[in-house]
């Protein structure tokens, strides 16, 4: 496995389904990366903010994926719930080089060596 | 860039819901400035009489607040009324000198009230009752106290009568007909309404044609005309403090007609709210649309979005006029009219008056179909009346209980069944899925201004589930915000993504030849890059439906269970239900079964309700596994994830039983055969019976066989779950051959015809079991060819799809991408 400053190579862009999602599983849990229709690459934990339904098995679209199990809308870009829902699930950084997906972990909790993105309105 | 302008008229509620409806669509496609000649931002009109009975404040029925308006980008000049248009310089021009360009401009400037032409009616005192200024002025006589005369005894004049007792004034309606709310109600209604007015202190005087109104400085009475006044009193006079002219209302024309406009009545307009000159658009009362004016917000609302569909420039929205109904919005009293309530020539009424309880109900119909109808003292089904009313459904089939309502004795999920909503305490539960009590609904409504089923879901969650809540809820919103337009038009779009219903997305996919989503998504041109989680699985489905063998299905599109083959549970495990035909079991599948559940550590083994064995708890990764083995031991995929055919319960019949008419175990096992692996627009459920002690619950299935002696009943649309239906029957046939193929028949019809999320029993309750007869019993060559379309299309759908799982299709599905073992973090 390549780690280079904690950026984990997980796998080939097209071994996730357009507007699909995969599961990675890490010893932090399970984080779900999501593809868009313009194969943009989101990372999310697999849990929903709602009751911790796993994202990645949802529907998605845009850039917003269905939860199965009550239909919560959470954005794949802040990992907040939409509409008038409230809550938030933890984000990751991915990208993409040579084809190859590339991921780096949000620190468990306090400040990590990645940048921990956060969420606007933790609620 | 430079925006092009766009000016509204008049900063009522059919103006600013346009705007609204032009936000969502082209947010900055125009520059908007507002005129509102009244000195406030967009407010709710209808709730002026809750103001005025003071049950409600002026902050609390602001729609619109200055900070949209300013989020908005909208310039708003309040208090400013428009005197001209410049049409050929395309300027506006306000009373005080204000000037405005436009390259489109909306007229919305609503009704002026009707003033009866009679003496004394510029007199101080004298009222109307249509803005924040009149409201003021009546409670300011209120607070005087003393004597207040009502002129008109429809809505407007009951609603301020009401208001008025209420803040302690001595109240008299007069109206010129006998019959209160005449264009509303029926005698029978209006004398029970006019009675519990009575009780509550108003007097009326009824038959009476105001002279004039008298008074030197301030009003002081109003006389009648003697001709009518032969009932009763003294020479036709009543004093008064107050008077309020609450006659009628005719459309404000004056700005249209002064720049030129082509008005009657109305500005006219055609189907895309367009007046006589292209770059003036009109909307809300001061329309007339093919002859029709509207005076309630309902129909406006449905023209602000035809309207901001043209502004947007988009060009396919049409408005088609409208049906209404009222409700009398006086607290206490529940009414409820809508459509051709009166009856008349080719028109049958049916009744049911129970004058202990207060209530009484009306429905005309008209062909089997309801035309219109009238309710008082319980208005609980109003809704569902005007629902069935709307979408034309034939009611042949229900007549027997029409009036009893909608409500069934075996609903579940919230309790005993409550009448009034609007008496029901604050903690009662009204959405049981969600846990939802009307006091929270109550409060999201008022506090976040919610108008719509829609808006109440996205806040509340009540009737968001199951949807059996849906009714009481519509209640709440009605007796919360007043008015009928919270309810579901029948035009409702599919999903947000998109202006079209259902039928239109469908109709466009077989006459364009749509063979794909993305190919559905740009005809129709959708508003939302990929659709979303309501629209593609219904697009999924249609297309599957008209292109059978041809189509390929978008696993993407489905929602997970149907993706994955399994059911998801709250865990994210899943749970495997396989096939057992027609219930039927052996020794070697309950082994294997077994066999199974201990190789993979299944945590719960459970016999379902559908006569058959649930494996719960199972991995992911493990599914592939599981179905192998069980695909090895003869199983196939039971579908209890599906919007397929679940399952074909049966009973033990002829074979067994000593009641037994005929053989319903094979009967069931042939029909589960033949129809396993339909998708369809929601879950189907089948049943075969041997007797009519029907052990095997045939008259809440989907599709029902209950055996006779002489052969075989078959029942169609039941429903157990959320909302109990008993089948209606269908017809009787006799050979096992003939059960088949009015079975593939029906549920080719359902497959056509419903609705995605539809099940059988709401689908025929809204196109009527007639139309189902028509095409199946009635018609030999339609059923046969339903059952060959049936049948053609089952070629390509009984493919396991465990098998194909098992054997490695989509095995991505199924495995992580990857698994990071933990790592230290190399700096
Ligand atoms: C397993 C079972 C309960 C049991 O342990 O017995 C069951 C379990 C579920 N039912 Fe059911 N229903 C089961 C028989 C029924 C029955 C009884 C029957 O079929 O005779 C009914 C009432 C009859 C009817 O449908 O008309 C029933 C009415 C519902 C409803 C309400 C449907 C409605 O139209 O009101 C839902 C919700 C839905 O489908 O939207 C539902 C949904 C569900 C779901 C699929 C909820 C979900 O989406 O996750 C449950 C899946 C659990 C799972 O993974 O297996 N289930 N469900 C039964 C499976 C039968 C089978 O072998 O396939
Ligand atoms: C007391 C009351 C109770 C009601 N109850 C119900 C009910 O229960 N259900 C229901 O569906 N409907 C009800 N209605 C009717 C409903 O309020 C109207 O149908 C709706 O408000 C009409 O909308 P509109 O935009 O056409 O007109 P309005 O809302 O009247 O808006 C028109 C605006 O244009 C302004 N204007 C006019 N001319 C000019 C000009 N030249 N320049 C600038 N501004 C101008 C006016 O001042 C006004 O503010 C009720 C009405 C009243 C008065
Ligand atoms: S199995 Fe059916 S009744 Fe039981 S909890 Fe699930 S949906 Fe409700
Ligand atoms: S767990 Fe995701 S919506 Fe409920």
């Amino acid at each position: 496995m390549t780690v280079k400053e904690n950026w984990i190579e997980i796998g080939p862009l097209q071994d996730i389904p357009r507007l699909g999602a995969r599961v990675v599983r890490t010893p932090q849990g399970d984080i779900a990366v999501f593809r868009a229709a313009d194969d943009a690459v989101f990372a999310l934990d697999d849990r929903c903010p709602h009751k911790g339904g796993p994202l990645s098995q949802g529907i998605v679209y845009d850039r917003r994926v269905a939860c199965p199990l009550h239909n919560w809308v959470i954005s794949l870009e802040s990992g907040e719930a939409t509409g008038a829902d409230r809550g938030c699930t933890r984000r990751h950084e991915v990208k993409i080089e040579n084809g190859r997906i590339l991921l780096r972990l949000a620190a468990a909790h306090g400040a990590g060596p990645a940048a921990e993105p956060r969420c606007a309105s933790a609620r | 860039m430079n925006r092009e302008k766009l000016v509204l008229v008049g900063n009522g509620m059919a103006g600013v819901r346009t705007l609204e409806e032009l936000l969502k669509l082209a947010p900055d496609k125009y520059d908007v400035t507002v005129f509102g000649a009244e000195p406030h931002p967009n407010y709710n009109r209808i709730l002026l009489s809750p103001v005025l009975a003071g049950e409600k404040t002026v902050d609390q029925i602001i729609l619109n607040d200055e900070a949209w308006y300013d989020g908005h980008g909208i310039t708003l000049h309040k208090g400013r009324m428009v005197t001209r248009i410049d049409r050929r310089q395309r300027r506006v021009r306000t009373a005080d000198g204000l000037e405005a360009a436009y390259d489109r401009l909306i007229l919305a400037t609503g009704s002026h009230p009707f003033m009866l032409p009679v003496p004394g009616r510029d007199l101080p005192g004298v009222v109307t009752f249509r803005d924040i200024h009149d409201v003021d002025r009546m409670l300011a006589a209120a607070a005087r106290g003393g004597r207040a005369v009502v002129i008109g005894g429809g809505l407007l004049g009951l609603e301020a009568a009401s208001g008025l007792s209420k803040r302690g004034m001595d109240v008299t309606v007069v109206h010129l007909l006998e019959t209160l709310m005449e264009r509303q109600l029926d005698a029978a209604a209006a004398a029970l309404l006019k009675q519990s007015l009575e009780a509550r202190g108003i007097k009326f005087l009824t038959g009476r044609e105001t002279q004039a109104i008298l008074g030197d400085d301030h009003v002081r009475g109003v006389r009648f005309k003697p001709a009518l006044s032969k009932v009763e009193g003294d020479g036709g006079e009543v004093a008064a403090d107050l008077v309020v002219m609450a006659v009628g209302i005719k459309p404000n024309i004056d700005l249209a007609k002064s720049a030129g406009l082509y008005c009657e009545r109305g500005v006219i307009v055609n189907d895309t709210m367009q007046t006589y000159d292209p770059r003036i658009y009109a909307v809300g009362e001061c329309v007339q649309h093919r002859g029709r004016s509207y005076g309630l917000v309902a129909p406006l609302f449905e023209q602000a979005r035809v309207c901001a569909n043209h502004l947007a420039e988009l060009g396919f929205a049409r408005y088609g006029g409208s049906v209404t109904s009222t409700k009398l919005k006086v607290t206490g009293i529940d009414l409820f009219s809508a459509g051709d309530f009166q009856g008349g020539a080719g028109t049958e009424e049916i009744v049911l008056k129970d004058a202990t309880r207060g209530v009484y109900k009306k429905l005309v119909l008209k062909d089997n179909r309801i035309v219109g109808g009238v309710l008082y003292g319980d208005t609980v089904d109003g809704s569902w009346y005007f629902q069935l009313m709307k979408d034309g459904t034939d009611v042949a089939h229900l007549r027997d209980h029409l009036l009893f309502g909608q409500a069934h004795l075996g609903d579940s999920g919230h309790g005993e069944k409550v009448s009034q909503v609007a008496a029901m305490p604050d903690h009662a539960e009204i959405c049981g899925c969600n846990g939802v009590c009307k006091g929270a609904i109550v409060r999201a409504i008022i506090d976040r201004k919610l108008f719509t089923l829609d808006e109440v879901r996205a806040h509340t969650k009540a009737s968001s589930s199951c949807g059996s809540c849906t009714g009481l809820v519509e209640e709440l919103l009605a007796s919360t915000v007043g008015a009928d337009y919270t309810q579901t038009p029948k035009t409702r779009p599919l999903c947000p993504c998109t202006h079209y219903t259902h039928e239109e997305v469908r109709r466009a996919i077989l006459d364009n030849e749509l063979k794909t989503i993305p190919a559905v998504r740009a005809f129709m041109e959708w508003k939302t890059p990929d659709g979303c989680h309501i629209c593609r699985p219904a697009l999924n489905y249609y297309l599957i439906c008209a292109w059978p063998g041809e189509y390929a299905d978008d696993a993407q599109s489905r929602f997970i269970n149907e993706r994955a083959h399994a059911n998801i549970q709250k865990d994210g495990t899943y749970s495997v239900v396989p096939r057992i035909w027609g219930g039927i079991t052996s020794p070697q599948q309950l082994r294997a079964i077994a066999d199974v559940a201990e190789k993979y550590r299944v945590p719960t083994v459970k016999i379902t309700g559908g006569q058959r064995i649930d494996l719960l708890g199972v991995k992911k990764e493990d599914l592939p596994k599981v179905w192998g083995d069980l695909a090895e031991a003869g199983f196939v995929s039971g579908h209890a994830y599906g919007k397929a055919l679940r399952t074909v319960k049966t009973c033990v019949g002829s074979e067994w039983c000593r009641f037994g008419t005929q053989d319903s175990t094979t009967m069931g096992i042939r029909l589960e055969k033949m129809t396993w692996g339909a998708w369809t627009p929601h879950k189907v459920k089948m049943a075969v019976s041997g007797c009519p002690r029907n052990c095997a619950e045939a008259t809440i299935k989907d599709f029902g066989v209950v055996a006779v002696d002489s052969g075989w009943e078959l029942h169609v649309g039941g429903n157990g779950g959320v909302k109990v239906r008993a089948t209606d029957l269908l017809c009787k046939v006799e050979t096992m051959e003939e059960v088949e193929e009015y079975c593939a028949a029906f549920l080719q019809l359902y497959r056509e015809d419903a609705r995605y999320l539809e099940r059988t029993a709401p689908w025929i309750e809204r196109v009527g079991l007639e139309f189902v007869r028509k095409s199946i019993v009635d018609d030999e060559e339609n059923r046969r060819r339903l059952a060959a379309r049936f049948r053609d299309s089952q070629q390509h759908a009984q493919k396991d799809p465990w098998a194909e799982r098992a054997a490695g299709v989509q095995r991505q599905e199924f495995a992580p991408l990857k698994t990071v073992p933990a790592v230290r973090a190399v700096a």
